[in-house]
């Protein structure tokens, strides 16, 4: 669709200039000539090179387009100045270009280059922004581009990059809807993310894409509910509301027994107890007593987990934000136990203090839950108490929760306050409040014929609406009792000279015709003057006229019969057919013919039938299958992606499958910011119960009983060996372990796993000690095939014929097998060690094999070479498909984090789509570079993915600042089509951050590229002791010192890992050091050899000291941000 | 989520649009117009509106209505809370929430809610964050920016979006450093024609004015915490030391903002500060009626009462009236029905008091009920439910801030039925 807009938009544009829009927008249409000179001016001021000057343009241009004015014409202006240094510049022209792009496609993809070269830039928020603009432009072609920029983000060091990241995928999801099972493999990547800033935006994802996976948030469940309350306000909301959701298909209904004992007993429901539902009662109470007793054998124990959830998400009550408190309340009216549902009532009423709309919302949602359970709201009834101030729409709902809330107790207050409502100025409100009055005349027996009095007194106000109103509820109580209150149908029948609301005349003439046995002399008159005024009533009262003829007719023929005829006469002729229609139908029925037909006989019964009361039932009742606080709720039907609120499960499903490894729980909790509230582990009692549950369930494992027993994926392990019925669950476990896994162990046994499948792709290739490698890692892999039931194999070779979704599923896969794998040998000691001998023998072999296969690849792992693969990018298997033929010798098999020496983080200098097949990488390899030891290494990878070959690749136009140098990478005199290749090239940054500015030639083409260094680049280590690094430091004081505090992150407390990201971010050495609690790292700029000298020191809960001592002091405050980050991420 | 949003004035004129996603015209706005057409007074529109195609949600503020508009499924309360926090940040930008400043400041508007929304899901609400990317606009500001081509755009990437402490911005530096704290408690209260209250309950808040330097973490405790009933707190607040120990512990936004609300426990007996004698009588021949009230203190703890104010929605058939206060003044505007009578300070030697006829349209039958009065009194140096501050500790920062407590007590929904 918007293809096809965009191709009229173009075609509008070239031929006048905004005509397309001038058509439907006749706001701009008046003034559209002189807009469009004045628009000239702004070209000229865009065009200019003073920043205020295109400042002042982009404002007025702003300006024009919040006033809804169209500004499309002037979009070639406009994304000219996309890369502007000027930031409020820059803004200005990011907004316009996300309103415009999508109806000028063609030129906003000139745009596009800028926000891929911010997507690699080193500061976090130039990431975070370009991916922002980049996805919220709606341009179909664009998809690739922006799938490659969510995946790359997702994975992202920063947190607030990948919290963009979430945001970008239901944009591209709106986009491009067959993207999502990419989608949902990042928004699976992101659940997994330990951080707040994340956890509402992926939520929220999750909810716009694939609500219905469920099982998506298993391994999550635990973390998302401990990370709640840190949790921005908004994510908050989302995050409850889906995980109410979740745990209705989770958990056991809590109130299974409670809810049964009380309908079926004599609790509340007395009230509404009229004399006729009482049999139904009886047969009821049967029925459910005995589900009670069925109930009562087996005791509901309450599931760690749901607990978990009700505790974590009781303290938001208390949220300033009314939607949070909402979502809370919802929470808790859906899934806790009826004891403790009360807790919410406050915090609702609390809110009736807040803005009118949203008391409108409250109280629709507050009606809903006084149906079912009363008792909460009881003791705040004067909350509801109904101000002369509130707006109608607040008096009605209030007056729909009183009314919900009346009860014999409480319903002469209520009743005294209705007294004063009625004589409200505001009439639609006083209807309503009669309305209620009839409510609880028919729920609550003892007042009914007090309100009956009531009303009829209403009968002689002034008002006419007042008095129609009552006439109608009148109307449905006289039903009740009609033989007791013939004088109030007299009084009715007076009325009929003075009413002119037709339902109220419609409503007595009712009543006159179903009751007139007991006003026989009333009745006959009241329709000689009905015949008389036939023809100027209206419609719904011509109907009543006719019934009550009919009825009349039936049962005193002898004084109507003439007036029923002539009725019938004048009916015969209306000009309504469906009153025509009538009389042609009654006069069949009652008057007798020779042709009438046998129903005849029984128009008397037709016409007088006991007819039931009506049940004057609340709007609201049965609106809580909606879940409340939803939209729907609020309307009483389905919105549009409103997510069923499902019925609780028979029987739970397996617990288990929440379960993920201990360790992870707990570093969650350490993780928590520790603002609002202590840190929380899982608390001690969730391990035990669950654990006892599973004893109860599979008795014949012992070895649950030991210390390991809480790890999820060994257990699943396990269970798989299990036969029966723990089979399919864990074998559903498993699958979904690869999400919880540790951020660092899924990226490191991702790129394990795309490594093995490179190598199977690439075999010609591979240097021989590789292939051994590669070899030993087949059978492994062959194990696994086995394990799987082939099911690789199989894909495999769908893989080789380039298939991407193929390989695709291959790759997620064996992702989460691997992963799994990971975790099972990171404990491998222990769980060695404890291995129960009911283990399968296959299993144990399988283990070993593993630990060695690793061990091997270990082997690997600290030859730096040259040939290094970017961690990143090895997200996409499309890429990996980009790539292949890459050798791969080394350095991926561990994680990234895990060793950072050997996993360089690559950089893209030249992407495949704009590259025009040809792709670049680089990273900082690292290495001396021996022709010039001022220069950095640039490690350079070409991959050709075009169909044609490229020749002649060098590098033209070096652009630099002053005093830096190049030394170029030798020709690359042809690159056929499918391979890649690698070169060297050395830049002098002169210690400075500057980007270095070339092309990249071809034969045929030329790309601009640039070439920017982290700080942590432009050093190399040198090796200090102890002593030298103290006194070296201690020259280094006063200016050249940066100190910064700063708290660790929870999964960087200890002193390897402080030592692997600080050498990560830096390229630096460690120098020894007495104490553990202090990580000394020293190294020198390369071009000036100026001395850099870090110093952590980590004192207790994570607090840190960060020390930088260096002569430049830029260099030291850069580095100081770089390692800040490594650290606190 | 929220698709697109329009400001609409009172008139029915579109003067802004911004959407999130991709744009959708103005014509759906008529489902809107036709339920405000209806509605009569713009408070009884209704807040979500179904349309063919597209859900309505609106709020009304500040004689402007915010009307978003949505497309799936999404919790109304947290658009709502939203679009009100939309108003917030512009009321705390420009000091009001209304159409000409709205105008004035289109781009900054515009840019505002550019940061607030991504893709229609709330991205920057804080206002120290949103403080930080874009300045709000001051007069020297504005001559600086004028003479130097300088922006409202901060030029440095606010920091404060990826801090652990969203709400507070970094590098705060005072050079006086001052935490003032304000209690104010309102009175909700109906009573009815004889002097009998109906129903009454105390609504407190604690507005704080926190300028301080750095990160400090402020500790606020109170003598009597047991008083409060319900709370609820800013985000800053520590939910867990408040359960534990009745504390509040926070690290403060820098600025103005609401610390916490509370509800006094119903237990408490509320202390009604005045007491209103009245009798209004409309009668059935003559279309005239008589109007006497006088206000005098009941419990007001000793203190003055000031700012009292009544305030009356006279029946329509009332045209106009001719009365005579013995203090203060009094108006009557007769398109709106409304009698105002601002008293000022209460003198209890000399009760003030308001007297005489209403005249009433010829013909009109007698009203059913008579009005109900709005009562306004402002109470200084006073929390009426007796809730007192007893102290506040800083940690974290070495300097010594001014500290100061003022309590107020205020009528909220005080109404008298007659």
């Amino acid at each position: 669709m918007s293809a096809s807009s965009a191709f009229n938009d173009e075609k509008g544009g070239s031929s006048s200039v905004g005509e397309p829009e001038y058509g439907h927008d006749p706001a701009s249409g008046g003034i559209f000539s002189s807009d469009y000179k004045r628009h000239d001016d702004l070209k000229e001021m865009l065009d200019s090179n003073k920043d205020s000057l295109k400042l002042e343009a982009m404002k007025r241009i702003v300006a024009m387009i919040a006033r809804g004015k169209n500004a499309s014409d002037l979009f070639p202006a406009v994304v000219k100045n996309v890369a502007c240094k000027n930031i409020e510049v820059k803004k200005l022209v990011y907004v316009y270009l996300v309103r415009y792009a999508e109806e000028q496609q063609d030129l906003a993809l000139l745009s596009i280059s800028t926000f891929q070269r911010g997507l690699k830039d080193p500061n976090q928020l130039i990431r975070a922004s370009a991916l922002r603009v980049l996805s919220s432009i709606r341009v179909t072609i664009i998809v690739p581009i922006m799938m490659l920029a969510i995946k790359e983000a997702a994975s992202d060091m920063s947190p607030y990059v990948r919290k963009t990241a979430a945001h970008a995928i239901p944009k591209l999801y709106s986009l491009d809807p067959e993207q999502k099972d990419q989608l949902i493999e990042v928004i699976e990547k992101l659940l997994a993310d330990k951080t707040t800033l994340v956890a509402g935006s992926v939520v929220m994802a999750f909810e716009e894409v694939c609500p219905e996976r469920i099982d998506l948030i298993h391994k999550n469940y635990r973390k998302l509910c401990n990370l709640l309350i840190d949790v921005e306000e908004w994510g908050q909301v989302v995050i409850i509301n889906m995980l109410t959701r979740y745990a209705r298909t989770q958990f056991l209904n809590p109130n299974i027994n409670e809810s049964l004992l009380e309908e079926g007993g004599s609790g509340e429901k007395t009230f509404y107890g009229s004399d006729d539902e009482e049999d139904e009662d009886e047969e009821e109470k049967e029925k459910k007593a005995e589900t009670a007793a069925m109930a009562k054998r087996k005791p509901y124990v309450m599931d760690p987990d749901h607990r978990l959830l009700l505790r974590n998400t009781k303290p938001l009550l208390q949220s300033r934000n009314a939607a949070v408190v909402m979502a809370v309340a919802q929470l808790y009216f859906h899934l806790a136990p009826k004891a403790e549902v009360g807790v919410i009532a406050k915090a609702l009423v609390r809110l009736l203090r807040s803005h009118s709309e949203v008391q409108y919302v409250v109280l629709q949602n507050v009606a809903t839950m006084t149906i079912k359970r009363r008792g909460m709201f009881e003791p705040y009834l004067k909350s509801f108490y109904i101000r002369s101030t509130d707006p109608t729409q607040i008096k009605v709902l209030k007056l729909e929760v009183l009314t919900n809330l009346a009860n014999e107790t409480n319903i002469s207050t209520i009743l005294r306050e209705f007294q004063t409502y009625i004589k409200s100025m505001d009439k639609d409100f006083v209807a309503a409040t009669i309305q209620a009055i009839g409510r609880c005349a028919t729920n609550i027996g003892e007042v009914r014929d007090t309100c009956l009095n009531g009303l009829v007194q209403l009968l002689s106000n002034r008002d006419e609406l007042v008095v129609a109103e009552s006439v109608v509820v009148i109307k449905k109580l006289l039903q009740m009792q009609p033989e007791k209150h013939s004088d109030i149908i007299k009084h009715m029948a007076k009325l009929t000279d003075n009413i002119q609301v037709p339902m109220a005349r419609a409503s007595i003439l009712w009543l006159i015709g179903e009751y007139c046995e007991h006003v026989p002399k009333i009745a006959p008159d009241v329709l000689r003057k009905m015949a008389k005024s036939f023809t100027n009533e209206e419609d719904i009262v011509k109907l009543q006229i006719i019934n009550l003829a009919a009825k009349l007719y039936l049962t005193n023929s002898k004084q109507t019969k003439l007036l029923t005829q002539y009725v019938l006469n004048l009916a015969k002729y209306d000009q309504n057919y469906d009153i025509r229609d009538r009389a042609r139908f009654i006069r069949q029925l009652i008057v007798p013919t020779e042709k009438s037909g046998a129903l005849s006989k029984y128009a008397k019964k037709l016409f007088l039938a006991l007819k039931p009361a009506p049940v004057l039932e609340s709007p609201f009742k049965d609106r809580d299958h909606f879940q409340l606080g939803s939209l729907s709720h609020l309307l009483n039907a389905k919105a549009g992606g409103y997510q069923e609120l499902p019925d609780w499960p028979e029987a739970a499903p397996d617990p288990s499958v929440r379960n993920v490894e201990t360790e992870e729980v707990i570093t969650t909790g350490e993780g928590r910011i520790g603002l609002l509230g202590d840190w929380r582990e899982v608390p001690e009692w969730t391990k035990c119960s669950s654990r006892e549950k599973r004893k109860e369930k599979k008795v014949e494992k012992p070895f649950y009983s030991d210390s390991e027993g809480e790890s999820g994926p060994t257990e699943s392990a396990d269970s798989e060996s299990d036969s029966g019925s723990g089979s399919e669950s864990a074998s559903g476990s498993e699958v979904s372990a690869s999400g919880s896994e540790s951020e660092e162990s899924e990226e490191g046994s991702e790129s394990e796993e795309e490594e093995q499948k490179d190598k199977k792709k690439t075999k010609k290739e591979l240097k021989k000690p590789v292939q051994e490698s590669e070899s030993e890692q087949s059978s492994e892999e062959e194990e696994r095939k086995h394990a799987r039931k082939s099911k690789i194999s199989k894909s495999e070779s769908e893989s080789e014929s380039d298939e991407e979704d193929e390989s695709e599923s291959e790759s997620s896969e064996s992702e989460s097998e691997d992963s799994e794998s990971e975790a099972e040998v990171k404990k491998k000691k222990k769980a060695a060690e404890s291995k129960p001998p009911c283990k399968p023998v296959k299993k144990e072999n399988k283990k070993e094999k593993k630990e060695i296969s690793l061990l091997d690849l270990d082997d690997f792992d600290p030859t730096p070479s040259p040939q290094v693969t970017p961690v990143n990018s090895f997200l996409s298997s499309s890429l990996v498909t980009d790539l292949e033929g890459l050798s791969l010798s080394d350095s991926v098999l561990a994680p990234a984090t895990m060793a950072p020496s050997s996993a360089l983080k690559s950089y893209e200098l030249l992407h495949r789509i704009t590259g025009e097949g040809l792709q670049v990488e680089f990273c900082f390899s690292r290495q001396p570079f021996s022709p010039d030891a001022n220069m950095v290494a640039v490690q350079m990878h070409f991959t050709n993915n075009a169909s044609a070959d490229a020749k002649s690749l060098h590098m033209e136009d070096v652009k630099l600042q002053s005093g830096m140098r190049v030394r170029e990478f030798p020709e690359i005199e042809l690159l056929p089509a499918g391979e890649t290749a690698t070169a060297v090239m050395g830049i002098d940054f002169c210690d400075s951050t500057q980007a270095a500015n070339f092309q990249l030639c071809t034969q045929t083409r030329k790309f601009f590229v640039s070439i920017q260094p982290p700080v942590g680049e432009l050093m190399r280590p040198v090796f200090l002791t102890e002593n030298e690094f103290k006194k070296e430091q201690g020259q280094l004081m006063g200016m050249n010192e940066i100190t910064e505090k700063l708290t660790l992150d929870a999964t960087c407390r200890n002193e390897h890992t402080i030592v692997q990201r600080v050498t990560a971010a830096a390229n630096l050495s460690r120098v020894p050091c007495g104490s553990d609690k202090e990580c000394r790292f020293a190294g020198r700029t390369v071009t000036s050899g100026s001395l850099v000298l870090v110093t952590v020191v980590t004192r207790e809960e994570g607090a840190a000291q960060l020390t930088v001592n260096c002569e430049k002091m830029v260099i030291g405050t850069m580095l100081v941000k770089d390692i800040l980050l490594a650290l606190t991420q | 989520m929220i698709h697109s949003l329009f400001l609409i004035n009172q008139s029915g004129d579109i003067f802004l649009e911004k959407h999130w996603k991709s744009v959708i015209g103005r014509s759906v706005c008529d489902y809107f117009f036709e339920a405000k057409e209806k509605a009569v007074e713009p408070e009884n529109v209704p807040p979500v509106l179904q349309t063919p195609h597209h859900y309505l949600i609106t709020i009304f503020r500040g004689k402007l209505f915010f009307l978003s508009v949505i497309q799936t499924e999404v919790s109304p309360l947290f658009v709502i809370e939203f679009l009100h926090r939309i108003a917030d940040t512009i009321q705390d930008y420009f000091g009001e929430c209304s159409e000409t400043v709205i105008k004035d400041n289109v781009v900054t508007v515009y840019e505002l809610l550019e940061e607030m929304l991504d893709n229609g899901f709330p991205l920057a609400t804080e206002s120290n964050i949103l403080k930080e990317m874009i300045k709000p606009p001051t007069i020297l500001r504005s001559v600086v920016n004028t003479l130097t081509g300088g922006s409202n755009v901060g030029d440095m990437l606010p920091t404060g979006q990826l801090s652990n402490i969203p709400w507070r911005r970094a590098g705060v530096k005072y050079t006086n450093n001052e935490a003032y704290f304000d209690v104010i408690e309102e009175i909700d209260a109906i009573v009815d024609k004889s002097g009998t209250t109906v129903f009454a309950e105390i609504q407190g808040v604690i507005e704080a004015c926190v300028r301080l330097s750095g990160m400090p973490d402020l500790t606020l405790s109170f003598m009597n915490p047991s008083l409060l009933d319900d709370v609820s707190f800013h985000p800053c607040v520590r939910f867990k030391r408040w359960e534990a120990e009745r504390v509040l512990s926070f690290i403060p936004p820098d600025g103005n903002f609401t610390l916490m609300n509370y509800h006094v426990s119903s237990q408490n007996v509320v202390a009604i500060p005045v007491y209103v004698k009245q009798s209004i009588n409309f009668f059935e021949s003559g279309s005239c009626g008589r109007l006497d009230i006088t206000i005098g203190p009941k419990q007001t703890m000793g203190k003055t009462v000031e700012g009292l104010m009544v305030t009356v929605h006279m029946p329509k058939a009332v045209l106009s009236v001719n009365l005579t206060p013995t203090q203060g003044s009094c108006t009557y505007d007769s398109a709106t029905k409304v009698l105002v009578w601002d008293i000022g300070k209460l003198n209890p030697q000399k009760l003030p008091n308001l007297r005489g006829s209403l005249s009433m349209q010829s013909g009109a039958p007698k009203p059913e009920e008579n009005p109900s009065l709005n009562i306004d009194l402002k109470i200084q140096q006073l929390a009426i439910s007796g809730l007192k501050v007893s102290r506040l500790d800083m940690y974290g920062e070495k300097y010594k801030p001014f500290k100061g407590v003022k309590y107020v007590t205020k009528a909220g929904k005080f109404q008298v039925r007659s």
